[in-house]
């Protein structure tokens, strides 16, 4: 009596099991690639300044087309021309205000050596231990504010990049008017 | 000999004889030099000496940086003051790390490895000497002379040009070094020459010049250089331009004049290879034109390098009418200045206080697309063009129309009848190029640090799991040998 019961459920059970095996072969629902494309692009800090749950987050958003090219602050302008080249949206730079670019920098009077800056730095910008004063490496700062929110002494703010002999260039000429 | 045809150009009024009439004068030592660390293209020279030094005429007080860079002498004797920031002669009217040296009136030499027979040396004995120097082209480029040297005698050059154009208005310091120093001036070309392995030399002059050609034919008679005059044109004296007007050949877009098998460097230049391979003497001075409609007495100077702009200002006998615009090297591409204590570097070629009416500033109007900017340019682009992409922001656009061919000459923005700033837009388009190919790779770098550090948590995860597995293991273990030999002392 016992044993059809084990024998059909079992023979159901294989059945049942190769289908779904087999379905979830043939009919796998790829992922959208154009996202792993588009992460590609981004500046992967993972900073979260978009408001989307990390770089993989904002590139799903993107592909989705639920955000708009001009999303990445850390990113800046070289990142809306490709994202604009990917995605075959106009770019409007002459509409995008160009943010100052920022940087990290220490107070050093303040800082307490507390480590909790550089735990949070996405690209491992600030170097520092336990009761040592920390510093900002300006080449690997992404100004993604992280450090700024977790300072207990409001030590590490965000400043201006200061503007060296190297990196001046000429401004825009101013419009002319009609 | 057969010239080729310059595309475009512009004639702007000379201004030459000015300051071309009077012979070179030597100016008083100043008490303070400012030595800016950043002097020629690319890394800027490493200080080796310490504030309170003293330091003799010629000794090295910063050395070369990396691949492209120069080392900087003291043009006089004297200590070392300071090592700071200091008004540098640069657009921005940024700072610029400077050193001070305080003179002590003595001129004190250090000792200099004269050469009795320079011609004797191995090519790349005169490029190193030449590196040794400090040298770099005194046109206005600056760039480190000996490593131009290097890469043309690499490349196989067979071509030396000597530039002796001196297009831009107003600037006569390499007319007068070729009429007041021709024989210096042909022993240095021939010492290039040299450096480089060159089959032929030519020294382009343009006829406005005459008695600077005539010096010159008659220094390098029985030489194998060759001077040649040019017509008078802007701008004749650009590198791509005199290549052009002599060989027929045209520089390959993005290319260097090595890549068809040419050197040009600046009869100035010649004069400095030439003082530092025969008398061992470092760059340290250069001839500067004072010139310009505010000033009493526009001359030439010879000056140290580090010379506050405002002695060379006076020496030249001050205003005669307010100056309106102050500029370091010729008024087509120089750069405007307000502050008179920027010093002199290596590459500055001349300083001019302009009047009102010399300047002539109007303001800009809308394009009628007249395309005079067309013809005038020399490069062939379209300048109108290139500017109504920039204007909305299209670099790219601007990009593809040829914006990285342009050399920044300045003759479109002077012949636009409506006054636009034409270069203005492409200097601006060029250098924001720029700083997004530095956004681009300092993004890549980040990128590549943000990877490093979600792997090495992920590694530091994973080997915390490992050892928690690993202790929870040896504590089953001891556990079970426990109960084990517990088990065993209740049997027995």
């Amino acid at each position: 009596m016992i044993l059809p019961a084990i024998i059909s459920l079992t023979v159901l059970g294989v059945v049942f099991g190769l289908l779904l095996g087999l379905a979830a072969r043939y009919f796998k629902v790829e992922g959208n690639p154009l996202v792993a494309e588009i992460e590609q692009l981004l500046p992967g800090a993972q900073c979260g300044q978009c408001g989307f749950p990390g770089c993989t987050g904002a590139a799903q958003a993107l592909a989705e087309g639920n955000a708009p090219i001009t999303l990445c602050p850390p990113g800046g302008r070289a990142v809306v021309l490709a994202l604009s080249a990917k995605l075959g949206i106009e770019a409007d730079l002459a509409g995008v205000k160009d943010v100052t670019p920022m940087m990290a920098e220490v107070k050093e009077e303040i800082c307490i050596g507390c480590t909790r800056c550089f735990k949070v730095c996405p690209t491992d910008a600030i170097m520092g231990a336990a009761q040592q004063i920390h510093s900002v490496f300006r080449e690997a700062c992404t100004a993604c504010g992280k450090c700024e929110a977790v300072c207990p002494t409001e030590s590490i703010k965000l400043q201006p990049i200061p503007t060296t002999l190297q990196s001046w260039h000429w401004h825009k000429p101013q419009e002319v008017t009609a | 000999m057969k010239l080729f045809n310059l595309r475009g150009g512009v004639h702007p009024e000379g201004h030459k004889a000015l300051s071309a009439l009077h012979v070179i004068r030597e100016l008083p030592l100043p008490k303070h030099l400012y030595l800016s660390l950043q002097q020629h293209i690319g890394a800027p020279a490493a200080p080796v000496v310490q504030v309170g030094d003293r330091v003799l005429k010629g000794q090295v007080i910063a050395t070369a940086q990396g691949n492209v860079s120069a080392a900087i002498h003291a043009p006089t004797s004297g200590t070392i003051t300071a090592l700071g920031d200091w008004v540098s002669p640069h657009p921005s009217g940024l700072t610029a790390p400077t050193m001070t040296l305080a003179s002590d009136g003595k001129e004190q030499w250090i000792e200099t490895p004269t050469v009795a027979d320079p011609f004797a040396l191995a090519p790349a004995d005169i490029a190193a000497r030449v590196g040794a120097a400090g040298i770099v082209g005194l046109g206005g480029a600056t760039f480190p002379a000996a490593l131009k040297l290097n890469l043309s005698r690499n490349s196989g050059v067979q071509t030396l040009i000597m530039n002796g154009g001196e297009c831009e208005p107003y600037l006569t310091c390499d007319n007068l070094i070729m009429r007041e120093r021709a024989a210096q001036v042909i022993e240095g070309i021939r010492l290039i020459a040299l450096a480089v392995e060159a089959k032929t030399v030519l020294v382009g002059i343009e006829d406005n010049k005459p008695d600077a050609i005539a010096a010159m034919q008659q220094a390098a008679k029985g030489t194998s250089v060759k001077v040649v005059s040019m017509p008078s044109m802007y701008p004749m004296g650009s590198e791509k331009q005199i290549i052009q007007v002599l060989t027929g050949n045209e520089i390959p877009a993005g290319g260097r004049p090595a890549d068809i098998g040419v050197l040009v460097h600046n009869v100035a230049t010649a004069y400095a290879v030439q003082q530092a391979i025969r008398f061992g003497r470092p760059l340290i001075s250069r001839i500067i034109t004072v010139s310009g409609g505010a000033l009493n007495q526009p001359c030439n100077v010879e000056a140290l390098i580090g010379t506050p702009v405002q002695e060379l200002i006076d020496f030249a006998g001050g205003y005669r009418l307010p100056a309106t615009r102050l500029v370091l090297g010729g008024p087509m591409m120089g750069q405007q200045f307000t502050n008179t204590q920027v010093p002199v570097l290596k590459g500055t070629s001349g300083v001019l206080a302009l009047t009102a009416s010399e300047v002539g500033q109007a303001e800009a109007s809308p394009c009628i697309r007249c395309a005079t900017c067309v013809r005038a340019c020399p490069v062939g682009l379209l300048p109108l063009e290139m500017a109504a992409h920039i204007r909305v922001s299209d670099l790219t656009g601007a990009v593809e129309l040829g914006l990285r061919d342009c050399i920044a000459c300045g003759s479109c923005s002077y012949v636009c009848p409506a006054h636009i700033p034409l270069v203005h837009y492409f200097n601006y388009a060029k250098g924001d190029l720029a700083a997004q190919e530095r956004s681009k790779l300092k993004q890549e770098s980040t990128k590549k640090l943000a990877e490093a550090r979600t792997e090495r948590i992920a590694r530091i995860e994973r080997a915390r799991a490992e050892a928690a597995a690993k202790r929870k293991a040896a504590r089953e273990a001891k556990e079970r040998a426990a109960a084990a030999a517990k088990a065993a002392t209740e049997e027995a």
